[in-house]
């Protein structure tokens, strides 16, 4: 191809011309081979959508928590030894408390900037979370995770679960009330466990709750193993994205065979390098205008005091919320052993949720049995079961997420706390139903909206009166390109329940011809060539 | 460079072109249209108001340069607000300009660059789209084949499926060198304790008395008001060792009820006095501090996961995620007047664990 061309001259005339750049570029490749890389890489194309820089946002992000959390390491003392608090921050001014905590006050208030970097950790930490969030939604809804992606879906699912990890490590650090407290019900939840709980919370906190070892502990995790993991994880996630080339949206000239974008030498890496700098950017301006987790107002860790509407940071949310859910006295004593369902049933059903999450691409694989690579995103209207199942997701994970609040909600809205944790009982379960058949009626009617569009054109808005007086909209015809949009997707039909070659019907068979036919039976088949014209006669 | 004029028919062209086994690939449910619509190629390339107006391309050029000024501004006054505005000692305004004055330089010097660069790259790179063929991720055949071929050789030379007894002993090595590991980690937690039995006692004894949480000062039953509540700690337990995870178990919530509110059972009629009880204040669904007292329900509340318990009725829980009612500390009043624990708790406090009963 001629990009291939391009590359291959960029990098031979580097290699030519004079001057201290050649000269050094010529020095670099006779010891490196740069120039390879160069030639592969530099004019790789990537795709342009809105959407697609939520992963950047997430990518860039994580790199502004190492940096920052980098500037904290070097303050931080993970320590659970009592001092006396001595700092400037007066109202806590002889107040008992760990060297964690006391040293987290001097970053934010006698180290001059610190308190900045300080926020923009945890800020960066929360886009962080929230852009892997709604990066999956992206994928999700777009089929993205479709063959060949399926294993990256993995990867970045497990991104997702350690950034949950990294966050809530780092969260407990401070070792001030809030933190404790979560730390308090991470110990509750733990002991919840059968068999095993008792002497896993005795061996995390190294004897009984609080202890003096969990901050460092949970250190160590935040700083060294989690992150190395997170940057093996996020490596072999980007490397995917190189091998499989970027997804692209459907659009004119745009085929499965090909991507159309933006060479990364030199606009792709414009952007993307500029886009850093403009999430960096906006990290530091919202640290230095809205102030996050203010522990000097929590105070230090004290098993006693806990404050109303008390919450953990809200990716977790979902966690307590599912925990807020559960009925009163689910708890049972068989065998002598305390079974406590109320801490069980919670971990049972996000587990479950997790692992259909995790295993899904594999699952529509099944159903579909359609083994070729996509890499033409859906649109989410055209695959309305996966849609109408993903909404499904977002409500349930959305009930549990809101429970987290459920005092807050009650006391803000002026309602009763029971009546809202009923409501969100409720939502949890019924919910989904709800969301998914709307979700699905509607990715029905937009599908059907498409093809009225693609085969008779858009109202125009202008009311021509017929020689027999009848009045009539015109309806302009779309331009080839803009119906290539609508028409350019594929449906599916449910698989039909056949005898194998041994004339038998296995089970498995059955199960799949089920889950295609409650996939699949509603569809809108894309408009046809043969339509299109019929179509235009016709009006 | 310019690819964006290819045209339909060159595209059409590519996607017939053989790319190996992909093209025998089952389509499983697809209904693969015979008469599907056609790609109509890319659409006719559109300029921008940069390529054909000089003087915006001047303009934006302008603005790219400013862009990146403004981002040396930007750094160059967050090191001078380091100097301007020091963190005064005990002066909480000061902390607080430090912060947003360096900040806003920060965000400045990052924001003049990205927006910079974003705009040249929009407005003035060259916006001509370029194509990438796609090639099926698998390997070709012959690469396929060579890597088999290498296994093969592997296996030959090594005797690795032949020589079973070595490979599976190697097996059984490698599955069982980690494990001493795992054994290791078992200091995590000092020995010589019993966590069950840790979890089943706590700081009060028969005669400890009952003192005001934090300050420790001693509590007279004669203190303790109708309606009010007190949240109560062990006398002497700052003077302990593990002073925190003796608190974590031992913390009690002191309530006094009008006497005839109470139902008390037959058995814990003793527990109270003159409708002063105590509870634990440990949450028994995972352990939060049930801080909240609503002196017109008698009702307490954990304000993490929202359990209700009724005081009235030996803190059986009414609602919320927890199941069992707040551990009842026995109490009385010694020759003095003050409160006194009569014993221990006569159950584990605190949240569940397996072997509770």
């Amino acid at each position: 191809m001629s990009t291939a061309t391009a590359s291959q001259a960029s990098a031979s005339t580097a290699k030519k011309s004079g001057g201290f750049t050649g000269k050094a570029a010529n020095y670099l490749d006779e010891r490196t081979s740069i120039s390879g890389a160069v030639k592969e890489f530099g004019r790789k194309v990537f795709p342009d959508h809105w959407s697609f820089l939520l992963g950047e946002v997430a990518l860039f992000s994580f790199v502004v928590i190492l940096l920052t959390g980098s500037f904290l390491t070097f303050f931080f003392q993970a320590s659970m030894a009592e001092v006396h608090y001595d700092g400037s921050y007066v109202p806590l001014k002889g107040v008992e408390m760990s060297i964690a905590m006391a040293s987290t006050l001097d970053i934010s208030f006698d180290i001059r900037g610190g308190l900045l970097v300080r926020q923009m950790h945890h800020w960066a930490a929360l886009l962080f979370v929230a852009s892997i969030g709604l990066h999956m939604l992206r994928v999700f809804f777009t089929g993205a995770f479709r063959k060949p992606r399926e294993l990256n879906w993995v990867i970045g699912f497990v991104l997702f679960i350690l950034a949950m990890a990294e966050g809530f490590t780092g969260y407990s650090l401070p070792d001030d009330v809030l933190s404790g407290n979560g730390l308090r019900i991470i110990d509750g939840i733990i002991k919840g466990i059968p068999l095993v709980g008792t002497w896993i919370s005795f061996l995390l906190f190294g004897g009984e709750f609080p202890g003096t070892a969990i901050v460092g502990r949970l250190y160590t995790l935040h700083i060294l193993l989690l992150p190395a993991i997170l940057v093996l994880f996020l490596a072999l996630h980007l490397v995917f994205v190189i091998v499989h080339k970027h997804t692209q949206y459907a659009g004119p000239g745009r085929t499965e065979k090909n991507v159309v974008g933006f060479p990364i030498l030199p606009v792709y890496a414009a952007k993307a390098g500029g886009f850093f700098f403009i999430v960096f950017g906006v990290i530091a301006l919202i640290a230095s205008f809205f102030t996050i987790n203010p522990i000097w107002n929590y105070g230090p860790y004290d098993p006693s005091p806990v404050s109303a509407g008390t919450q953990p940071d809200w990716y977790i949310g979902f966690a307590d919320g599912a925990l807020r859910l559960v009925p009163p006295h689910w708890e049972f004593v068989l065998f002598d052993r305390t079974w406590s369902f109320n801490i069980l049933a919670p971990l049972i059903i996000i587990g479950i949720f997790i692992v259909l999450v995790l295993i899904y691409p594999f699952i529509e694989a099944w159903i579909t049995g359609d083994k070729r690579e996509h890499h033409i995103l859906d649109r989410p209207r055209n695959a309305p079961t996966r849609t109408a199942i993903g909404a499904a997701g977002v409500t349930f994970y959305a009930a549990m997420w809101a429970a987290a609040s459920s005092d807050l909600i009650a006391t803000h809205f002026h309602l009763t706390m029971e009546g809202v944790i009923h409501a969100l009982q409720a939502m949890l379960i019924l919910g989904p139903f709800v969301a998914y058949f709307i979700t699905k009626r509607v990715c029905l009617a937009l599908q059907k909206k498409d093809r009225e569009i693609a085969l008779h054109g858009f109202e125009s808005g202008r009311i021509v009166r017929l020689p027999g007086g009848e009045f009539i909209e015109v309806h302009e015809p779309l331009d080839e390109y803009e119906r290539w949009r609508l028409v350019s997707f594929e449906s599916h039909a449910p698989v039909i329940l056949r005898p194998n070659a041994e004339g038998k019907i296995t089970n498995k068979a059955r199960l799949r011809s089920a889950l295609s036919r409650w996939f699949f039976e509603d569809r809108i088949a894309p408009a046809t060539k043969k339509e299109l014209e019929s179509g235009h006669d016709g009006h | 460079m310019a690819h964006d004029d290819n045209s339909g028919a060159e595209l059409a062209a590519a996607a017939s072109s053989d790319h190996g086994p992909e093209n025998n690939v089952s389509t499983g449910t697809a209904v693969v249209a015979n008469d599907a619509v056609e790609n109509p190629g890319f659409p006719p390339h559109r300029q921008r108001v940069t390529d054909l107006n000089p003087k915006k391309e001047r303009t934006a050029e302008r603005t790219v340069y400013t862009l990146f000024y403004l981002s040396i501004i930007g750094s160059v006054w967050a090191i001078a607000a380091y100097m301007l505005f020091p963190i005064e000692p005990e002066n909480l305004l000061s902390v607080r300009l430090n912060n947003l004055f360096i900040g806003v330089g920060v965000a400045l010097a990052l924001l003049g660059i990205g927006i910079g660069a974003v705009h040249w790259a929009k407005a003035l790179m060259a916006d001509h789209e370029t194509i990438d063929e796609r090639h099926p991720v698998r390997g070709t055949d012959e690469t396929r084949a060579r890597a088999v071929e290498i296994f093969e050789t592997a296996n030959e030379e090594s005797g690795f499926g032949r020589r079973t007894l070595i490979r599976n002993s190697l097996l059984g090595a490698l599955v069982a060198f980690p494990l001493p590991a795992v054994v290791l980690f078992r200091g995590l937690a000092p020995e010589g304790q019993d966590p069950v039995a840790l979890l089943n006692e706590t700081a009060w004894e028969a005669g400890t008395r009952l003192a005001r949480d934090p300050s420790g000062v001693p509590i007279k039953a004669s203190d303790v008001t109708l309606g009010s509540a007190f949240h109560v700690i062990p006398e002497g337990l700052s003077e302990m060792d593990h002073m925190l995870e003796e608190k974590a178990k031992a913390i009690v919530l002191l309530m006094r009820l009008k006497p005839e509110d109470l139902n008390e059972r037959e058995d814990r009629k003793g527990w109270s006095y003159d409708g002063i009880v105590a509870y634990s204040k440990v949450c028994t669904h995972v352990g939060c501090p049930v801080a909240l007292y609503e002196q017109q329900t008698h009702h307490l509340l954990c304000p993490c996961h929202q359990s209700q318990f009724d005081v009235t009725n030996h803190c059986a829980v009414i609602f919320g995620p927890a199941a069992r009612p707040l551990p009842q500390l026995p109490i009385a009043v010694d020759d003095e007047g003050y409160l006194i624990a009569q014993s221990d708790f006569q159950e584990a406090v605190g949240p569940s664990f397996w072997e509770r009963h």
